[in-house]
This record gives C-alpha cells, sequence and structure tokens, in this order.
C-alpha cells in the first residue's frame, strides 16, 4: 500500500482510466497549465502524459465546459470535467440540471450521457462563500445524477473509476482539504462501488452518519468515546445518490441511535433526508431522538474564527452523541 | 454552386411535409384533450430546417431548439414517432417522456432537442468535440433563435468552438421575435451574424426564407468544418407567422407584418422556381402535395391508435443500469 493523498489518488484513477480507455478525456480550468503545480493536486502531469487532445485546457466558462461534458457524452465519448470551485457549479448548473440528468430520460432511454463532473470544495481555507459552498444536497435533489463524496485516498481512486465506467452522469465532490492528508490506497487495481455504503467503524451504541471530511472528524469523536466504553459505529456513505440506506437502517436498528453530520448548512440539508428514512423505516428501533450535526444557515465567512464556528468540529459531534446516550 | 434537381425536389419535399406535419398540429390543438402540453411551431420558417439538413451527411448531429419538427422531419425522422410521442403515446420516439418540446431522434442523429433558450450551443460544442476527437469526417449543427443569442452560453459556445476550431455550424434561425419581443426590443446589433467577428469566425446573413440561399450557405460552412478551418454562425432571416405557442394571440405582431411575410411563403417560392425552371409540372407537385398529405394523416392514425403509457412507465429511464467492470 502506497500513502497517498486524495489528490494522487485521484490522479491515479484518471490516468488509469485514460489508458485504459481512449474515448476518456478531462477537461477544465487550469488542468493542463495550472496556477499551482504541486504533485498533490488531482491533474498533476497528465497534460505532459496525454497530450493536449485528451487534457484539454479551457476558457473560464463553466457552461461550455459542462456542455462540452454533455455533448460529447451524447456522442459516445467519457468526458471527465472539473468545476473549479464547488460555487462555480451554479454557472454550469443548466447544463448539468437540465440536460446532462434530463436528457436520458426525455430520450426515453435512446440515449446515455456517461459523464463525469468533478467539483473541487475548499472551506476551511479563509476563501469565503463564493469559493466554499457544499452543495451536494443540490446535487442529490435531482433525479439522473449519481452524487459522490469520498472520504479516503482509497475511496476517492476506486469511486472516480466506477464512475468514469458509469454510463449515468456523475457528480464526484472532492473536498480539498483531503488533498493533503495521505491515507493507505492499495497497489493493485481496483473499483469501489457507487452507491454502496462503507462502516468506517463498528459499534454497537450509536450511529452516526457521515460522509467526505466528516468522517475522519466522526472517527476521531469515536475514538474518545471508545475510551468511556461507548462504541460508535460510523457509516460513511460514499455516496448520495444513489442513497445505501439499508446500510443506514441496519445499523440503525443494532445500535438504536443516530447522529447525521455534514458540513452543509442545515436546512435543506441531506441529514433531513436521512433522518426521514429513519423515521419512516426504523422508528421502532430509536432508543432516542436522533440528532443532525450541520453547518449554521449562513455562507461559509471568511475570517479564520468565523469559518471555524462555520465548520462542524469534534466537539460538536460529542455533545450530539452526548444528548441522545 | 449549381443545386441539382433532385436536391431542389428533395428540399421541396421536406418543406411540403414539416408544412402538412405543422398544419395539421395547428388544427388539432385547438380540439380540448387531443393533445398534451403546449404546442410551439415553426410554420413559415421551413426554408431553414429544410435547407440545411439538405447538405449534411448521415453521419453530421443536429441539436434542435422548441421549434423543432421542421429539423426533424427535414433529418429524416419518422412522421408517425414524432406525432405519437406529440400525443404523448408509448408508442412516441420517446416514449411520452419528452412530449413536443424536446423531441429527441438518435436514430438520425438528432441527438437532443433543448427547449432550455440558448442550452443548444454548449451541447453542440460537445458533440463537435467528440466529432474532432475521433477525426471524423462529420459536423454538428446547432439550430436556436434569435433570443437565444442573447444568453450567455451562445457567447461561451462559440468562444470555445472557434478557440479549438471545432465543426460547428450554429444556425441562428432569427424570426424577429424572441415571446413577444421583437428583436430591436431585445438586441442592439442589427445582424446576430456580426457576432461572429466576436469569435474570430465566418459569420452569414441568408435569407432564411430562401431554402437554396440556405443550402448553398450551410454546404460552404459545412466545407469550412470539415476541412478543420472551425465554425460558422449562419443567421437566417425569417419570420415567426403564428405566436410563439398556439395559445399565443399575436397581438403585438402587426397583422400586415403577417400578412407580408405569409406571402414571402418559402415553400411557395421554391415551388414557383421548379415550375419555372421545368423541374416539376403542377401535376406532380399536386400529387406530392397529396403524398405528404397522406404521410401527416397516417401518422395521426398511428398516434390516435397507440396507447398511451402505463403510469408506473414514468419510472423508466432515469439510469441506465450500468454493467461495472
Amino acid at each position: 500500500m502506497n500513502q497517498l493523498g486524495m489528490g494522487q489518488a485521484v490522479n491515479q484513477a484518471l490516468r488509469e482510466e485514460m489508458m485504459r480507455d481512449s474515448g476518456v478525456f478531462i477537461a477544465g480550468e487550469g488542468i493542463g497549465v495550472g496556477i499551482m503545480e504541486s504533485p498533490m493536486l488531482p491533474t498533476f502531469g497528465l497534460l505532459k502524459d496525454f497530450g493536449p487532445e485528451r487534457v484539454k485546457d479551457t476558457p473560464v466558462s463553466e457552461a461550455a465546459i459542462a456542455g462540452l461534458a454533455v455533448g460529447a457524452a451524447a456522442a459516445g465519448l467519457r468526458p471527465v470535467v472539473e468545476i473549479l470551485f464547488s460555487p462555480f457549479f451554479t454557472l454550469a448548473s443548466d447544463m448539468i440540471v437540465n440536460h446532462a440528468a434530463k436528457l436520458r430520460y426525455l430520450s426515453g432511454g435512446k440515449s446515455t450521457f456517461p459523464l463525469v463532473v468533478r467539483i473541487k470544495n475548499a472551506s476551511g481555507h479563509g476563501a469565503g462563500c463564493q469559493h466554499s459552498h457544499n452543495l451536494e444536497a443540490w446535487a442529490a435533489h435531482c433525479p439522473g445524477l449519481k452524487v459522490v463524496m469520498p472520504s479516503t485516498p482509497a475511496d476517492a481512486k476506486g469511486l472516480l473509476k466506477s464512475a468514469i465506467r458509469d454510463d449515468n452522469p456523475v457528480i464526484f465532490i472532492e473536498n480539498m482539504a483531503l488533498y493533503f492528508q495521505p491515507g493507505p490506497v492499495p497497489d493493485e487495481e481496483y473499483l469501489t462501488p457507487i452507491g454502496k455504503a462503507e462502516i468506517k467503524r463498528q459499534g454497537k451504541d450509536v450511529t452516526v452518519v457521515a460522509w467526505s471530511n466528516m468522517v475522519g472528524l466522526a472517527l476521531r469523536a469515536a475514538d474518545q468515546f471508545s475510551q468511556e466504553g461507548v462504541e460508535v459505529e460510523i457509516v460513511d456513505v460514499r455516496t448520495l445518490a444513489p442513497l445505501d440506506k439499508e446500510t443506514i437502517l441496519a445499523s440503525v436498528r443494532k445500535t438504536g441511535r443516530l447522529v447525521v453530520i455534514h458540513e452543509a448548512n442545515r436546512t435543506g440539508g441531506f441529514a433531513g433526508e436521512i433522518s426521514a428514512i429513519v423515521m419512516e423505516e426504523a422508528l421502532a428501533s430509536l432508543k432516542a431522538p436522533l440528532r443532525r450535526v450541520t453547518g449554521p444557515d449562513i455562507p461559509v465567512p471568511a475570517s479564520p474564527p468565523l469559518e471555524s464556528f462555520y465548520i462542524p468540529n469534534e466537539e460538536n459531534l460529542i455533545s450530539a452523541i452526548r444528548e441522545i446516550i | 454552386m449549381q443545386i441539382t434537381k433532385e436536391k431542389k425536389i428533395e428540399m421541396l419535399r421536406s418543406m411540403l411535409l414539416s408544412r402538412q406535419f405543422e398544419d395539421k398540429l395547428t388544427e388539432l390543438c385547438k380540439i380540448e384533450g387531443k393533445i398534451p402540453g403546449m404546442m410551439i411551431l415553426c410554420t413559415g420558417q421551413e426554408a431553414v430546417g429544410s435547407g440545411v439538413c439538405a447538405a449534411l451527411a448521415p453521419e453530421d448531429i443536429i441539436i434542435s431548439n422548441h421549434r423543432s419538427h421542421n429539423h426533424l422531419l427535414a433529418r429524416g425522422a419518422d412522421p408517425n414517432a414524432l406525432m405519437a410521442e406529440i400525443y404523448g403515446k408509448r408508442t412516441g420516439c420517446n416514449k411520452g417522456k419528452s412530449g413536443t418540446l424536446h423531441l429527441a431522434v438518435p436514430e438520425v442523429n438528432a441527438l437532443c432537442t433543448t427547449t432550455v433558450v440558448g442550452g443548444g450551443p454548449p451541447i453542440a460544442v460537445g458533440t463537435a468535440f467528440a466529432q474532432q476527437y475521433r477525426k471524423e469526417e462529420s459536423v454538428t449543427v446547432c439550430f436556436f433563435g434569435d433570443g437565444a443569442a442573447d444568453e450567455g452560453s451562445f457567447h461561451e459556445a462559440l468562444n470555445l468552438a472557434s478557440l479549438w476550431r471545432l465543426p460547428v455550424i450554429f444556425v441562428c434561425e432569427n424570426n424577429l421575435y424572441a415571446g413577444a419581443q421583437r428583436y430591436e426590443e431585445h438586441t442592439k446589433v442589427k445582424d446576430i451574424a456580426d457576432r461572429a467577428i466576436a469569435y474570430a469566425m465566418p459569420g452569414e446573413v441568408v435569407d432564411g426564407n430562401d431554402v437554396t440561399a440556405v443550402y448553398r450557405a450551410a454546404c460552404k460552412a459545412r466545407e469550412i468544418a470539415v476541412s478543420e478551418k472551425g465554425p460558422t454562425l449562419i443567421e437566417c432571416k425569417t419570420y415567426r407567422c403564428h405566436g410563439h405557442g398556439e395559445a399565443d394571440l399575436q397581438l403585438y405582431q402587426p397583422k400586415d407584418e403577417i400578412a407580408a411575410w405569409v406571402e414571402k411563403c418559402p415553400i411557395d417560392k421554391l415551388r414557383d422556381e421548379a415550375l419555372s425552371e421545368g423541374l416539376i409540372s403542377n401535376d406532380a407537385y399536386e400529387e406530392m402535395n397529396r403524398k405528404m398529405n397522406e404521410i401527416v394523416e397516417n401518422a395521426v392514425r398511428f398516434a390516435e391508435e397507440s396507447p398511451f403509457p402505463s403510469p408506473e412507465e414514468a419510472l423508466e429511464d432515469v439510469f441506465v443500469s450500468s454493467r461495472i467492470s
């Protein structure tokens, strides 16, 4: 096993899939020649190795980038395009929401749109709310899109490879803080299935459902509870759409207690959806009211103390767990 | 450029079929409960789709918009499947999922019809990119209206298409109205074709009611595109003889303006030319007219006799069930 950051793992996935399938190409702003050149970044070195025909630096034109993906997919290629920072999704969203997600349905199942939109998400860097916005619930609310949010480098690699081979549009959201937190990645080739949650830690007393950067935080909180004799089970959903509700429900039926944590703000956030599923299908198993730990309903602020206040931390999660055990 | 007799007859036939098809729809949509949804027609604008499609090869791709019937029929789509889709029937080309507005006929490389104004150009960039990527000798045609040229996506798409020398023909069907706004009320430049200058591509204004002029311009643009010289913007000046949709009372369109343009009927123009050049006899023209009518009547019969989809068929065709290996 190599120790890689998530950016390096994404880079490996792109590399392997481009070598495997000549129909795979990548496009986006600064993905060939970028402002930042670091081997920790996802598209590092790909221009040199695959050439400008397959590694397309684009103008600052998110609608055209997303349209490029939709059209190229309709015509049989497998585009992987990048949205530089998550708030710029709005500029690409007509192509993703009204076209990538709907055109197969509108064709009566005749056409396929095998495309991946990689979105880089960046809170925790003081960049402010127009560079930091957790919008996974928007994407998951659109029928026709798959939404993937990996928490580890190994998952990122396996899930991105699956996303590229998937015949449906996949929104793949990478938390940039994870680019710089190395984790083990298997040496041999593997795929991680889309739509399968993973129990990242077994426990019998309380279930914490998390994804992306919140999984690491939850694992640390769980270690702390373990010293007190409380065993927290961590379910990493990995994919919001399709959601592996069976794994979530099985865990809640076992522990009888649930906390859902996400960095996105609370109202309309995906924790609400997971909570509703548990209330509908496993209410009888609940020994205590469920809890949500989320960002407050504010834009992500820039100043360090304000931004830290926004992002859920271990203390927030620990208090929520304490309330229900 | 000499246009063959066969080509002229083909275009005459194509315009006639489209006119008969839409005249029938004009009638049918007034019958309560007959046709679901809106009815948006291109009556009087047939020279654009028929002239452009006559210049295309089977492998060329078209991207259409809400006024699509003529484009699709000219491309060779099956009138029965189109009519059944317009009726919302299971035998429709999209199994009732698209209705009259989003007809997709991938069998004839009409890969998508988007009703989001300005939605087509970025997708055309993608399909043309795929054609270039695979080194095909084929082009993409994107049909859109004068309103779409005011969308940001149009400008992003033209810039990128020109930058990458993509084989696209952008065909602006300037019918003088975007919704209830007359052209001068929504756009400052006299000719939309002038916008080509800003993107360093050829731009041409064509009489959109003269099918042979449209055909010539499309042949020239296609030649430029397949010889790797990039996109062209063709502006076809024509007129929206009907309202935005059939429910539109056209109170804002001067009656004498409508009457003057009805006089400039593109079908009459080509018929008169063909008659005077001896390409067709009066009897043969009448026979052609009768045949097109028969095709339309058959399509209506087919649509009316076809079953509606069962309600739960609504759940199909959102995703491809991918085989991931």
